[in-house]
């Protein structure tokens, strides 16, 4: 055993220092920094005893969806108000648990929990430090002093996006699928579905949505979030029923309908996306020309906000609900599809988005929050 | 048939004799060398015997593949560990911020980016440590043992759905499994205890019971299958455990398994009778699911070794053909050692719902049924090898959460580690060409080898 110690400890040796030189040779030739570095510019010290926190769901915060805006949302904040942040990334829910606890015990003033499926960890975290405050993305269930639900009506923005996805198709149909059927997914497809018929009731047209039955809250769903070739061959389905529009609402499953979008255009189709949560066109990171619009659901917002009334000693544990008035929610410019849609898409649209601002126009959905 | 001839062979110079000796024996005589070899390992974390263990590797010449990943020597499995923690480090030390900035200046202050490797990867490891086994820095006795009881917590699913697996190993089946008899296993544990209202005590038994039925009925299936219709059991489990995957997708999108007035996919809590309960008191969060795992790994310890049943069962899993002409009924073997496996990994779902989780959720099964194989792998199929290859990957796990959140480093370098220990077990020619031990049963060329060692090879190779 001593031996083979010996000679591990050697063959190591090696195999790191060729592994290092390797890397090195190519970029080590800069000039070191001088030795001493003071600390940070001026901001970072503004609010530098505060510790704001964010505990993931198993999605992680490269999922660039509501885990990677919600985090960007707390990066924002440690730039704008010097705040120092702490995050943890959970593989799993039985992580929740832990990572919540060390967040907490290591002193964290406000920890902003993602997604519902915290929700008990949460409330018991908060039900246990009455001192530490909480913030609870997606979910409104717990009602106590110290956590902040932010949860937002998704439908008003997905309202726009169905009405414009309906004045934009040429072939009269359009479509839509989920990850899996949950109210977070299904209130995006409620409000698109509503944008639909909204459309054909004023207009007298007739087009059709495929994947998602408003009245039976059934559709086309995935499964998961994460079967990127089940988002294409689903999307391929869309394209070959003769739609023209589709929203994916699926997460990182999403980037299978741009590819299946791109391989239609190809082909000499005219096929476009809807994107969700961040705005496609500066996020996806491929097929922006066919994006039509996105709906955007602006975490990233919220989170500073919460941080920010938080370090001003304003919190309070009135449930944030993002909506179209207040900017938590949005629709996307078309950017590059500009050209393509109705010429007073956009004043319309402008109009709608009043109308459901002044309640005028009331969107329903079985998962919009009450 | 002395039990001397049992012990692990003698200090490498005089180990020539007893090495000719033991391959004068029986296979079935190997397998119990094996098993008390295994059961040897069992109390630290897989402590290396002074040579390589000649049981298990004399065997291999003969044996399959899957045998041989199963009975890997303890070295094997101890270096295994110790390699993916360097390599783990030295991923730790080469994605660190500090040392990606360090080593642009490399050549005009090497000293800079060693260092700041060194800090990255003995920082981590720090924090790994003190997050899975003691907190130097806790106040009191109870915060420094608690990352210890976060450890035994985390374990005690991986115990239980391991043992299911290594016991399946044991029967020569394959079992990919664990993952969809853990959640049905949860699903049916998780349904007793929230729909059903019950005194204290009956009720959590009843949710113990209804965990393992829901996993034996699963894994059943399986084992029945192969044994009336010869489709094997890799494709089989894979598929079934799809086939729960989406099952509880559709029981948690229906009302009976979701929270009045919610359609959002989560159970109900279940009552407070029908939870485990805490077993230091309620500032841990370990539970008296810990003490049934290790019920757990003694029964399985007795049924492998002490009864007929278990005989039968390495019997079908050594040459299900030679146990089929002594007279073993090898179908009933096949339905019977998936059952039980599936009962095990069923209280691997009855620890997560009625233990730590405390709601039935689709992904209230972790990961825990595919690591469960690597601690099967790691522990070489033996229960108490099992048991301390669990809380070997539970202080991984439980260590990761505390490493991320100290350092940043990320959790992924976890799987990393874990996946690199599987890749090292399944090929210990690759371990010992590394480490320079000699292969069993071939003679080698001196070139490695150290003096001390040579008569030890070529006594493996008479």
């Amino acid at each position: 055993m001593k031996n083979s110690l010996r000679k591990f400890s050697r063959g190591t040796g090696l195999s790191a220092a060729v592994l290092g030189v390797s890397a090195l040779v190519l970029s080590g030739c800069g000039a070191p920094p001088a030795e001493e570095s003071a600390g940070g510019g001026a901001s970072a010290e503004a609010n530098s005893d505060y510790l704001g926190c964010i505990v993931s769901d198993s999605g992680g915060f490269d999922d660039r969806s509501f885990n990677q805006s919600s985090y960007e949302g707390l990066k924002k904040a440690e730039a704008d108000l010097g705040i120092k942040i702490n995050q943890a990334e959970s593989q799993a829910e039985t992580d929740f648990g832990p990572n919540v606890d060390t967040m907490v015990k290591g002193g964290c003033n406000l920890t902003i929990t993602v997604g519902f499926l915290l929700a008990d960890t949460t409330k018991e975290a908060a039900e246990a430090n009455p001192e530490s405050k909480f913030a609870i993305i997606d979910d409104n269930s717990i009602d106590l002093p110290n956590v902040k639900p932010i949860i937002y009506d998704t439908a008003q923005a997905a309202f726009l996006a169905g009405y414009a996805a309906a004045a934009t198709s040429e072939t009269g149909k359009v479509a839509t699928y989920g990850g899996i059927n949950i109210p977070t997914v299904t209130i995006f497809m409620d409000g698109f579905a509503e944008g639909v018929d909204y459309f054909n009731e004023e207009t007298g047209g007739d087009v059709q949505l495929l994947g998602w039955d408003k009245e039976s809250q059934n559709g086309t769903f995935v499964g998961n979030f994460n079967d990127a070739a089940a988002g294409k061959t689903n999307t391929q389905n869309f394209i070959n029923e003769g739609a023209d529009i589709i929203m994916p609402v699926a997460g990182p499953v999403g980037s299978g309908t741009l590819d299946a979008v791109t391989e239609a255009n190809a082909a000499g189709k005219d096929v476009k996306a809807v994107w969700v949560d961040s705005d496609g066109y500066e996020t996806a990171g491929k097929a922006e020309e066919f994006i039509l619009t996105s709906v955007m659901k602006l975490m990233g917002g919220a989170v500073e906000d919460v941080i920010s009334t938080d370090v001003e000693g304003t919190f309070d544990s009135t449930p944030y609900v993002g909506t179209l008035e207040n900017g938590g929610v949005a629709l996307a410019p078309f950017h590059d599809q500009e050209a393509n849609v109705p010429a007073d898409l956009q004043t319309k649209l402008d109009e709608l988005k009043d109308q459901i601002i002044s309640g005028e126009i009331t969107v329903e959905s079985a998962a919009s929050p009450k | 048939m002395t039990p001397q001839d049992d012990r692990p062979v003698p200090p490498a110079t005089d180990g020539g004799a007893p090495l000719t000796r033991r391959q004068a024996k029986d296979t079935a005589r190997q397998d119990e060398v094996r098993l008390e070899n295994a059961v040897e390992t069992a109390g630290g974390e897989l402590p290396p015997p002074a040579v390589p263990a000649p049981a298990g590797t004399a065997a291999a010449p003969e044996s399959t593949l899957l045998q041989r990943i199963m009975t890997g020597n303890a070295l094997v499995a101890f270096l295994s560990v110790v390699l993916s923690l360097i390599l783990g480090g030295l991923l730790i030390a080469l994605t660190d911020p500090n040392v990606a900035r360090a080593s642009s200046y490399f050549f005009g202050r090497p000293q800079d980016t060693l260092g700041a490797a060194w800090t990255a990867a003995s920082g981590a490891y720090s924090a790994l440590f003190q997050g899975s086994v003691f907190n130097v820095r806790g106040e009191s006795f109870s915060q420094r043992i608690y990352p210890l009881t976060q450890t035994l917590t985390v374990a005690t699913p991986l115990i239980c759905a391991g043992l299911g697996v290594a016991l399946a190993f044991r029967a020569g089946l394959f079992n990919i499994g664990a993952q969809g008899q853990i959640l049905i296993g949860a699903t049916f544990a998780g349904w007793v205890g929230f729909t059903l209202h019950l005194p204290a005590g009956i009720h959590l038994l009843l949710v113990i019971l209804a965990g393992m039925v829901g996993g034996a009925v699963w894994a059943g299936l399986v084992g029945l299958l192969k044994a009336r219709t010869g489709a094997h059991e890799v494709i089989l489990t894979i598929m079934f455990n799809y086939i729960a995957t989406n099952l509880v997708l559709y029981f948690l999108s229906t009302p009976a398994f979701q929270r009045p007035g919610s359609t959002n996919p989560i159970s109900p809590q279940l009552d407070a009778t029908a939870l485990y309960p805490p077993l230091l008191g309620s500032a841990f969060r370990l539970h008296w699911g810990f003490v049934v795992a290790v019920l757990a790994t003694v029964f399985v310890w007795w049924l492998l070794n002490r009864s007929t049943v278990g005989f039968e069962l390495r019997a079908v899993g050594a040459n299900a053909s030679a146990a089929r002409t002594a007279g073993v009924n090898v179908s009933r073997g096949y339905i019977l050692a998936m059952a039980i496996a599936g009962a095990l990994a069923g209280l691997a779902g009855v620890a997560q719902v009625s233990g730590t989780e405390k709601v039935l959720t689709s992904g209230v099964a972790a990961s825990f049924g595919f690591d469960a194989i690597t601690v099967a792998l790691l522990g070489r199929s033996s229960p108490w090898g099992t048991f301390a290859a669990g809380i070997l990957f539970g202080a991984f796990r439980a260590g990761g959460v505390a490493m991320q959140a100290s350092t940043g480093t990320s959790i992924d370098i976890v799987l990393v580690v874990q996946s690199l220990i599987v890749l090292f077990i399944a090929a210990p020619p690759l371990v010992r060409a590394l480490f320079r031990l000699p292969a069993p049963g071939a003679p080698r060329a001196g070139k490695g080898g150290t003096t001390t060692r040579t008569p030890a090879s070529t006594g493996a190779a008479a």
